[in-house]
């Protein structure tokens, strides 16, 4: 299994830096989120009960972040599609290769990537007013990597069952793109409405923005924000990722394979 | 010896859907390949071919009825099967983005393989297909042609007992079709075992032994020379306006033959078909628009056993 999944994986990572365009779709769409929306709201944005000193383009940095992952997972998961149409695929599975192989090799492959694009984003965090320790850049690192695996093993076992890359898009964007934006990436869970507020605090990716928030700019910039404590973000988080990948190993279960 | 792959009653329904009713592609297929030999499944599309070699790749399992290569079920030992063969698929397997190179290492880890013996089996199939120079290049720069190539030494890569080819000719040159064979006939002297589908009638005539697959059932098995021989002599074909009253008029004149309309065409099998064929275009002055003697081809072979042609519609299995 192990040979059969470090093969994929480095067939995910040849495959990105061969095709540039997916550096710039992934990495560039964020950017100009952030820079537009951050610096747009960032006259009428106040953090309710926090410091008075966030700017909405350090409260929206994390987010950002997530967002970089968000498409990663998504653009590396549309392989999963095209690899079917090409034909590639069906050569895998006639290899004595288990599905665990399959699954670990090109979930871990698209994780890496995103976890990739998301680290070269954390380097604008001192642009967006959050100063960066070694510590907490380490810490935001292994965070985002839970994160990446998360999103992207979510991202595949849609994918695994989606025959066309336009179903793919549309079923990411009414599950993964709600996930996102109702995660406190874009507006903080206090002050919104009771129903609103308790869908964030469902949403398993909420707790991943708290965690990443946490190591970021650590107990202040989130005082009042209504955010959950670290240990409890940090533990979702976890289990997202467990149940993303266990989700995995149940959509290629059987023998789905034209 | 154990046979390199025995079927017994393989039967498989594609699931109803949406209205449209459960479609049944194989209806009870027996058949058994001996190691060393080229077999191939000769049909028109829609026949089932597609079907049984999904179910020979162990992509997908029969609903009824077991399968076995070389001693391994498909049903407990499906890896064990895919440890022994090799697969080259219609639609091709190779990453476009990847080189040559790059395609055979891939290959090489999911089979297993690794370090120099891995180098060693890549260079050796790079040079056996004539790729050495190639190595380099993106799949998708390669011609049709090379690109069958690639896909072969890909599949053997892993040295498999048994090759399977689907349509292996579809979309080449006849120069590669002919590479191609030489290939094949090569693999077979070295022991390995090929079992292919096809629809070209030229290529059954090369397999060692054929099935002939209609309808999701095996209508005829043999050598292409045993089953052409079963039609004695000549087959001679007329064509007519109305070809129903052809065959009745000709029968009246000639009672000692049998006449048969199959696709449109009056048909009638007979040793020195050239004589008898000039005796029936005189009988009817006028009537006959066009006739024509050939040896028997696996095409007839398949018209006698189906009433229907190879290359004719394609059929609603």
């Amino acid at each position: 299994m192990t040979g059969a999944a470090a093969t994929l994986w480095r067939r995910e990572l040849t495959r990105f830096f061969r095709q540039p365009s997916r550096i710039a779709g992934a990495v560039g769409t964020p950017l100009l989120f952030w820079l537009l929306l951050g610096s747009g709201l960032s006259g009428s944005f106040h953090l309710p009960g926090g410091p008075a000193d966030v700017s909405y383009l350090q409260y929206f940095f994390p987010g950002t972040i997530a967002l970089v992952l968000l498409f990663a997972a998504i653009f590396s998961n549309i392989s999963v599609i095209e690899d079917r149409h090409e034909g590639f695929l069906q050569g895998v599975l006639v290899a004595p290769v288990s599905r665990l192989g399959i699954v670990a090799g090109k979930v871990l492959g698209g994780a890496t990537l995103a976890w990739l694009q998301g680290v070269v984003f954390l380097a604008l965090a001192p642009a967006s007013g959050v100063r960066l320790t070694a510590l907490s850049a380490l810490a935001a690192a292994g965070i985002l990597a839970l994160l990446a695996l998360s999103l992207t093993a979510l991202g595949f076992a849609f994918a695994w069952k989606v025959d066309s890359v336009q179903g793919f898009h549309a079923i990411m964007n009414v599950v993964l793109m709600p996930m996102w934006l109702l995660s406190g990436s874009i507006f903080p869970v206090s002050g919104v409405p009771l129903w609103l507020g308790a869908l964030m605090r469902i949403n398993p990716l909420t707790y991943g923005i708290a965690a990443l928030r946490w190591t970021l700019s650590g107990p202040a910039a989130s005082r009042g924000s209504g955010l959950p404590g670290p240990a409890v973000s940090l533990g979702v988080t976890v289990a997202l990722g467990i149940a993303a990948f266990a989700a995995c190993l149940w959509a290629t279960r059987g023998g789905r394979v034209e | 010896m154990t046979p390199a792959v025995e079927a017994r009653g393989l039967r498989f329904s594609y699931p109803a859907r949406r209205g449209a009713p459960a479609r049944p592609a194989l209806a009870g297929v027996d058949f058994q390949v001996a190691a060393g030999e080229i077999f191939g499944f000769l049909g028109p599309n829609g026949g089932g071919k597609t079907t049984l070699f999904r179910i020979l790749a162990t992509l997908a399992r029969p609903d009824a009825g077991s399968l076995a290569v070389f001693g391994a079920d498909l049903a407990t030992q499906a890896r064990e099967i895919r440890r022994r063969l090799g697969v080259v698929f219609q639609s091709p397997s190779l990453d476009q983005q990847l080189t040559v190179r790059e395609n055979l290492v891939h290959q090489g880890h999911l089979y297993g393989l690794g370090g120099r013996d891995l180098d060693r089996r890549i260079a050796a199939g790079l040079e056996r297909f004539g790729l050495t120079e190639r190595v380099g290049q993106r799949a998708k720069e390669l011609s049709g042609g090379l690109r069958r190539r690639v896909e072969i030494a890909k599949a053997l890569l892993h040295e498999p007992r048994l090759l399977l080819l689907d349509e292996p000719s579809t979309g080449l040159d006849p120069g590669a079709r002919r590479d191609l064979w030489e290939t094949l006939e090569a693999l077979r002297t070295s022991g390995v075992t090929v079992l292919l589908t096809t629809h070209f009638m030229e290529e059954g005539d090369r397999c060692g032994r054929l099935a002939l697959l209609s309808r999701g059932t095996i209508v005829a098995e043999g050598t292409p020379a045993a089953l052409k021989e079963e039609i004695g002599g000549d087959v001679i074909t007329l064509a007519g306006r109305d070809p129903e009253g052809l065959a009745r008029d000709l029968a009246a004149l000639h009672p000692d033959l049998t006449f048969a309309v199959q696709d449109g065409a009056v048909r009638l099998e007979r040793e020195r078909g050239h004589e008898l064929a000039a005796r029936l275009a005189a009988s009817l002055p006028g009537r006959i628009e066009s006739i024509t003697v050939a040896r028997p081809s696996l095409e007839d072979v398949f018209l006698r056993r189906t009433g229907h042609r190879l290359y004719g519609e394609e059929e609603a299995a």
